[in-house]
């Protein structure tokens, strides 16, 4: 199928980021949405994503500086950021999200503050990767 | 989040005239189905949107609940179902879901990314037709083309077995029209689904001509009998058969009066707090509402004259109401009620004087509604559907009421007659003094007060958003309602600037003598002054504040107008309420409710009003200025009367 070396890159990449968990079902669905109509449109998903995210990461954070915490905001607002996150299929981030949450009904606040920088921190991993693979397969196609 | 008006959905006019015509739908469908999807989530919209235009279907998006109910009662039939996420910042998703339900009747699809069971059940009480869980997969939207079909089929089964009493009317509504019950989709659909059917649809071939299926058309007389038999039958021994004997109207049939008390208890039931009693909503609601229903029922027969006189209800519709109000109220809760209502008023009005207004708006819509209550059928108590309606129609009272209070000098004689609703008057004017009474005072208070207090005060319960809490002049009443008071404050920008305008009042009262005997049908002229409104409205705020500036403004020219408004459902109550809602600004188009919110839905545009009956005329005057959709649920009531 791949006709060239970085086409064949392009999908070891995307295996490979599916197999270490970071991407889920639901990102094959934003692939099977791609078409002639919007050539590039998982890519303006994502780019929307991030977009839209540093928004609740801010509001997020600052919620975790406000004393005492308010967790039923917190949890709020990590229910918006989940369920955004899942819509690209960010798996990772997914699971962090999820673990924060956890922290939030236990009212936990140093669970909450930990677990929200592995959030931040699955958030950005995923931004890089998925930064390289798009340029990839930028490339990969314009070779072709 | 751009509404992508102009991409999908807003080719509706055609793709539905396609329909209409009934040549393309078939073969096409489900292609073409038009969705709205509304989700505060950028990215979700995005590839929502992405998602059901692979269905091949007409999508419009939305981020914002306030912009989705705009858009849809600026096109009642432009869409034909909704998928709305539950959690959105500017409005629960659950409340949007009632207000779609209430006045528009589509489908409502529900998402949420949380799956949790308490949520899930929550978007069954509240009528959801579906719900997905986030993250939503294009397979799961290949199939909601269903639920449309699904919604017409039951329609159309129950135009079948109950036959039309008045389905003229309904029929010749051009597709396009709102009916409150999305008739005009329906109307499309019947095309389809007729040719799908062909044995089904045999006998409702006849309405070809329109697309709307011939139907009981519910008009305001139609209705207040109907609740003047459940009244006396008492809400829950109200049953279809006995219903149909005491009506004993020629050519209904018992499935005519089987789904109009089904929708009527819903109504109620919204109008009570749907999250209250969400499953045996009906019932349940009855129990613990009946203390308020009853009082509410005494509002009723106010409600009735407020309604009347809002020109929706006729003189003597009015009369009859009253009568079968009173009657019933009497045995239900007396006039007690009043009183109730007045402390609720009070207390309700009185924290918020913003909200007063809206309160008053609520009041008066719960007037409104009470009346619509009233209208639905007397119920002896105020029947969760009541309230619901009531709720609605506070919100729409907010228009409505000031609608009403314009024919409050007709009404108000009726509602004179009403011990309660006197007393209410008198409560409303000092109680609301903020906006309704002034509304009801200088209308034509006696209407007001009373019908309205009654109706208010229910309503105002009802009026869920406070929307149409601007008109509840009826503050008095509502202490049955404990809605209103919640949803008045949120009008309490639109509900009323009328009680503050003094000038309003005056017009308005003038008003109201014109309209009461004109049956407020002279409203029309405010309709201009109601586009102004909507216009203004359209902020889709919700909250009446906005609308108040409008209002203020538009008071002025529509004082007159005012009483017209209340009387959404009723024709003429359109014209008052859209009066009234150009002067309550009720950004609340909140037109389901029918009750008209005094705000916003008192667009102008009586057109609208015509629709189905009481129930939808009152949403309708809430909508009158704007877009008036019927929002009533109420099917059929045709409101012929709403000049437009």
């Amino acid at each position: 199928m791949e006709r060239n070396p970085l086409q064949r890159q392009v999908a070891y990449m995307r295996r490979s980021l599916f197999d270490q968990g970071y991407l889920d079902e639901q990102f094959v669905q934003l692939e099977d949405l791609q078409d002639d109509a919007n050539p590039n449109f998982v890519e303006e998903i994502v780019t929307l994503f991030y977009t839209d995210s540093a928004r609740l990461i801010h509001n997020i954070e600052q919620a975790l500086e406000s004393r005492p915490l308010d967790f039923i905001r917190l949890d709020d607002y990590m229910h918006q950021f989940k369920g955004s996150s899942s819509s690209i299929g960010a798996k990772k981030v997914k699971n962090e999200c999820t673990q924060f949450r956890e922290h939030c009904s236990a009212r936990s606040a140093e669970g909450c503050v930990r677990t929200f920088q592995q959030v931040k921190q699955e958030h950005t991993i995923l931004r890089r990767k998925l930064e390289t693979y798009f340029q990839l397969a930028r490339q990969a196609g314009l070779a072709n | 989040m751009n509404l992508g008006s102009g991409q999908g959905s807003m080719s509706t006019a055609s793709s539905s005239g396609a329909w209409k015509a009934g040549d393309v739908v078939p073969d096409q469908f489900p292609a073409g189905l038009r969705v709205l999807v509304v989700d505060d989530d950028p990215t979700c919209l995005m590839i929502l949107e992405k998602m059901l235009r692979t269905c091949l279907y007409e999508v419009t998006k939305c981020n914002r609940a306030e912009t989705a109910l705009s858009l849809l009662r600026g096109n009642k039939s432009g869409f034909d179902i909704v998928i709305s996420d539950v959690h959105m910042p500017d409005m629960d998703g659950f409340k949007l879901l009632e207000h779609i339900g209430l006045e528009m009747d589509l489908p409502v699809i529900m998402m949420s990314a949380d799956d949790g069971k308490h949520v899930v059940m929550k978007g069954v009480t509240h009528g959801a037709c579906d719900y997905l869980i986030k993250p939503v997969r294009i397979e799961a939207l290949k199939n909601i083309w269903q639920h449309v079909v699904r919604k017409r089929k039951n329609e159309w089964k129950d135009l079948e077995q109950s036959g039309s009493v008045e389905d003229g009317d309904r029929q010749q509504k051009p597709s396009e029209d709102v009916d409150y019950s999305s008739s005009a989709n329906e109307g499309n659909w019947k095309n389809s689904k007729r040719r799908k059917d062909e044995e089904d649809d045999a006998e409702e071939r006849d309405d070809t001509s329109t697309l709307k299926k011939p139907r009981v058309v519910w008009s305001v007389e139609l209705h207040q009998q109907f609740v003047a038999a459940v009244n006396q039958l008492g809400i829950d021994k109200a049953v279809p058969k006995k219903i149909l004997e005491l009506m004993n109207v020629p050519g209904l049939t018992r499935e005519n009066v089987a789904s109009h008390l089904q929708k009527y208890r819903l109504y109620l039931r919204r109008l009570s707090g749907v999250s209250q009693h969400q499953n045996g909503l009906n019932n349940s609601f009855m129990g613990p509402q009946e203390a308020t229903f009853g009082s509410i029922s005494s509002l009723n027969g106010l409600d009735l004259q407020t309604l009347a006189v809002a020109g929706q209800l006729p003189a003597q519709s009015l009369a009859t109401l009253q009568a079968a109000g009173l009657g019933r109220s009497t045995g239900k809760s007396g006039l007690p009620m009043p009183l109730v209502d007045q402390r609720n008023l009070f207390s309700f009005e009185a924290p918020k004087f913003r909200y007063g207004e809206g309160q008053q708006q609520q009041q008066q819509l719960s007037n409104s509604s009470k009346q619509m209550n009233l209208l639905h059928g007397i119920p002896t108590t105020m029947e969760p559907k009541q309230l619901a309606t009531l709720r609605h129609s506070a919100q729409s009272f907010g228009s409505i009421n000031m609608q009403v209070n314009a024919h409050g000098n007709d009404s108000s004689s009726l509602l004179m007659q009403m011990a309660q609703p006197h007393s209410r008057a008198q409560i409303l004017n000092e109680t609301t003094g903020n906006h309704v009474s002034r509304i009801a005072s200088s209308m034509g208070q006696p209407v007001l007060s009373n019908g309205i207090a009654g109706g208010l005060l229910t309503r105002n319960v009802i009026v869920e958003n406070g929307r149409g809490a601007g008109f509840n002049p009826v503050s008095q009443g509502p202490s049955v309602v404990e809605f209103p008071m919640n949803h008045t404050a949120e009008l309490p920008g639109n509900s009323f600037p009328l009680g503050t305008n003094p000038g309003i009042s005056s017009i308005q009262s003038k008003g109201l003598l014109e309209e009461v005997s004109s049956e407020i049908k002279g409203s029309r002229g405010f309709v201009p002054s109601y586009d102004i409104f909507n216009e203004l409205h359209q902020p889709k705020s919700q909250d009446w504040e906005l609308q108040n500036v409008g209002l203020t403004f538009n008071a002025s020219q529509h004082a007159n107008s005012i009483p017209g408004n209340l009387g959404s459902e009723h024709g003429n109550t359109h014209n008052i309420s859209q009066h009234l809602n150009t002067l309550v600004d009720s950004s609340s188009r909140v037109k389901t409710e029918k009750i008209l919110d005094p705000c916003c839905e008192i667009t102008p545009f009586p057109e609208h009003y015509v629709q189905e009956d009481l129930m939808s005329a009152l949403l309708k005057q809430q909508e009158g200025i704007g877009p008036v959709e019927g929002e009533f649920d109420f099917d059929g009531y045709s409101m012929d009367n709403i000049p437009v």
